[in-house]
């Protein structure tokens, strides 16, 4: 017998490839559907087979954000801004993984996509510090001219389905996911479709993230077949038509189906790349708030008041 | 015609009648719509009759303006908004400041005449409809040269032509939630009024021409459904705003679908009216009272599900059914009078009919001892027990004065109960205890929460719904955001 050691590994090993998944509930089912579609890179190569979701994916999304938001909504603003802030430093840890698929999704050169994605974490860190303050800024105080005490305070709107921007896989899509959730709204996004896959991967981030599961759902697949139903679902709020951007017949149809239970829109934007970058200001916050007032006689304490 | 009334405490006690004079409003046989600064014809020679609800009495003939006459006055607005936009905040504000003074000189002449034409009473149009109307372009004008400092960037732009379609319920009021907040933001206003109450807009062009504002800002189209839904889809209309009901409003959304026309919405709702086992019993039945009866319930925040803690039913139902048998109903011009007559014959048939529904679906009907006059449009005010949410009578909204009672045991159910409806206007909450207050309207999925008290109004208070009762904010800093690029 020899005693020759033989190697076994080869010249060159063979990576291992991830099967992306959609992310409902706080689980990664894949579609029901059992259906993927081909995802490739700005030069048509292969990376991945990316599920397809179906209009019943997007029912049970609905149904996962609708359980979420009762607890989401009524945790603490401090206690959701310290979960988004989370959310920011697992990304940082894994900030190499999401350079390289932007770059991929988007035919970026590694600084760009850095640029990308360094953006993006730090929106989810400025949102971060919104949570508690927004209260604030857009609430108060209201001087009735009678003895009430009078106050308005917003709140969120409820389950709130954003379609992703198509072009800006990662920052594009943390800008329109995170301030939907920084106000104690539950969200369902469709990733974009020819970019799907960073914002799976986001989903893996949220899930290690302390977000509560069914606060946000993520689902890839065709914007014009998943967002119809999700329009006109009953049990969702409002709508974000970012992602129906160049498409005005879809954006038109999409109207249309949320005019049936008067859901809030956030009507597309035409917008290019270079938006995603600039320091949002609070229009994303403030489309999906309530604004609710209530009233409590002050009573009186006779007629000159105090004599301080 | 007298106020009728056959309670025994008012038989014991009967008052004199005590009528406000018509002889301060001075109504003209016939009115043309306002366009560009002057009253004019509709251009299809249209027009339609305006009556009193509580006399049936012809009070004038108005121009029903039509598809030409809406482009015309969209095109008025266009021109005018180029001068009246660029003017320095302060100017504007004096103009709205003006328009204030000129209605609370004229306060009583337009309170008899929005009596006269809607059939609310006297003590409502006069005590708290006009008191509104004017302190809303007051609080308004206050804002039209601090824009930059309300929240919305240092120089936030108007939206240009503002088509405004409102209700018959608080004709003047809603006008003035209207037209206050687009003139101070510097848009100009094609505004569309019921065509049960057209009167008092128009006479508010003519305080608009006493104020000397600029031809073409303010314009005012009578008119039917059709009218407004003209000037909705008008493409030269920028901001579309809509007080009515809640099917109407769906309607409008689906127009203005792909347009990027703003839209706001004030529509329907059925508002819970929360009492528990704590409550100051007789403040919660003036609250109640005030809650469905104000405005003969055709009120769209009106409490009109009442949400009784099952142990003090019984007491609670005596005092209300004992107050209700000293509200006076009859003659509107009577200072004496609680509840006035019903705005239309379709409304009192609307009513008449989900009340027949109620009764039909079991719930147990009840009303004082009332002689309604013979002419005009009446409702007895009117409860109903034994109701449950699957009722239709506590899942439609009725818009009349009619009451349902339910009952619940905890705070959750209540919750529950008070939430469970496609509406999120407005909500009652009656008990001594604050902290529960406070809970209570933090779960409350409406827009406005009455705590020991209802049905207050301010126009430094955002009001608005939740849910199907509409999108966006009137009155309050929050109020200018729908006529503002923001």
């Amino acid at each position: 017998m020899s005693d020759a050691r033989v190697d076994t590994r080869p010249d060159t090993r063979l990576s291992v490839f991830k099967t992306y998944k959609l992310y409902v509930g706080g689980k990664f089912p894949r579609s029901e559907s059992g259906r993927v579609y081909e995802v490739s890179d700005a030069k048509g190569n292969w990376l991945a087979n990316a599920p397809l979701a179906s209009r019943k994916d997007a029912r049970d999304t609905v149904v996962a954000a609708r359980k979420a938001f009762g607890g989401w909504a009524g945790a603490t603003a401090y206690n959701r801004g310290q979960i988004l802030y989370r959310v920011a430093e697992m990304l940082e840890g894994r900030r190499e993984q999401f350079v390289r698929e932007v770059a991929d999704a988007e035919g970026l050169s590694k600084p760009k996509a850095t640029a990308q994605v360094d953006a993006a974490i730090d929106r989810w860190v400025w949102y971060a510090g919104w949570t508690d303050k927004i209260a604030q800024v857009v609430g108060g105080g209201n001087p009735v001219a009678g003895p009430y005490f009078n106050i308005s305070s917003p709140e969120p709107t409820g389950v709130v389905v954003v379609l992703a921007p198509q072009e800006s896989s990662f920052l594009g899509l943390v800008s329109v996911l995170a301030p939907v959730i920084a106000t104690g709204n539950t969200a369902i996004v469709i990733a974009s479709e020819k970019s799907p896959l960073p914002a799976l991967s986001l989903g893996e981030v949220l899930a290690t993230s302390d977000v509560p599961g069914g606060v946000v759902n993520i689902l890839s697949g065709r914007t014009a077949e998943i967002a119809p139903s999700l329009a006109a679902h009953q049990d969702v709020n409002a709508i974000d038509l970012a992602g129906a951007g160049a498409d005005d017949g879809l954006a038109k149809e999409l109207e249309i189906a949320a005019a049936d239970n008067l859901k809030r829109i956030l009507r597309p934007q035409a917008v290019d790349n270079a938006h995603w970058f600039a320091t949002p200001g609070t229009e994303r916050l403030t489309a999906f708030l309530e604004t609710k007032t209530v009233w409590h006689p002050t009573g009186s304490l006779g007629a000159s008041g105090s004599s301080y | 015609m007298a106020s009728v009334s056959a309670s025994p405490f008012s038989s014991a006690f009967e008052y004199a009648p005590a009528p406000e004079s018509r002889a301060v409003v001075d109504i003209a046989p016939s009115y043309g719509l306002f366009i560009d600064g002057e009253f004019v014809e509709a251009a299809e020679g249209r027009v339609f009759k305006t009556v009193s609800p509580s006399t049936e009495e012809v009070l004038s003939e108005v121009a029903q303006a039509g598809e030409a006459d809406v482009d015309r006055a969209v095109k008025a607005a266009r021109k005018a908004f180029e001068k009246w936009s660029a003017l320095p905040g302060s100017e504007r504000a004096k103009y709205l400041f003006r328009i204030a003074r000129i209605i609370q000189e004229r306060s009583r002449e337009l309170a008899v005449l929005e009596t006269l034409d809607n059939g609310k009473p006297i003590k409502e149009t006069r005590d708290a409809d006009l008191p509104l109307v004017a302190a809303h372009f007051f609080y308004y004008a206050g804002w039209a040269d601090k824009l930059g400092h309300a929240g919305f960037g240092t120089n936030p732009r108007p939206l240009g032509v503002a088509g405004q379609v409102i209700p018959w319920n608080f004709p003047l009021l809603m006008l003035a939630w209207k037209i206050a907040p687009a003139l101070a933001t510097g848009n100009t206003v094609v505004l569309k009024p019921a065509e049960t109450t057209p009167l008092s807009a128009l006479f508010f062009a003519d305080i608009c021409r006493q104020a000397g504002l600029p031809k073409g800002v303010v314009n005012i189209l009578p008119g039917y459904g059709d009218t407004g839904a003209a000037l909705v889809a008008h493409p030269d209309v920028n901001k579309v705003a809509f007080t009515g009901s809640t099917a109407v409003g769906k309607e409008i959304a689906r127009t203005v679908a792909g347009s990027r026309k703003k839209l706001t919405l004030e529509l329907g709702g059925k508002g819970a009216n929360i009492v528990f086992d704590d409550a100051p019993i007789d403040q919660a039945v003036e609250g109640i009272v005030t809650g469905i009866f104000f405005n003969q319930g055709q009120v769209c925040c009106a409490g009109s599900r009442l949400l009784v803690q099952e142990s003090i039913q019984d007491e609670l139902l005596d005092s209300l059914k004992r107050r209700l048998s000293t509200l006076r109903l009859g003659d509107p011009l009577d200072k004496n009078t609680d509840i006035g007559a019903i705005n239309s014959a379709e409304q009192l048939a609307r009513i008449t009919s989900l009340v027949a529904a109620g009764e039909a679906e079991g719930a147990e009907r009840w009303s004082p001892a009332c002689e309604l006059p013979s002419s005009g449009y009446w409702f007895a005010p009117t409860l109903f027990t034994n109701v449950t949410q699957a009722h239709t009578i506590a899942r439609d909204e009725i818009f009349g004065p009619v009451l349902s009672v339910l009952t619940f045991r905890t705070p959750d159910e209540a919750v529950a109960k008070a939430n469970n409806t496609q509406y999120g206007l407005s909500a009652g909450i009656w008990t001594e205890k604050g902290s529960r207050i406070l809970a209570v309207a933090n779960k409350l999925r409406a827009g406005v929460v009455w705590s020991n008290t209802f049905n207050k109004f301010d126009p430094t208070s955002p009001f608005g719904g939740y849910k199907e009762s509409g999108f966006g904010r009137e009155g309050g800093r929050h109020g200018l955001e729908a006529y503002l690029d923001v």
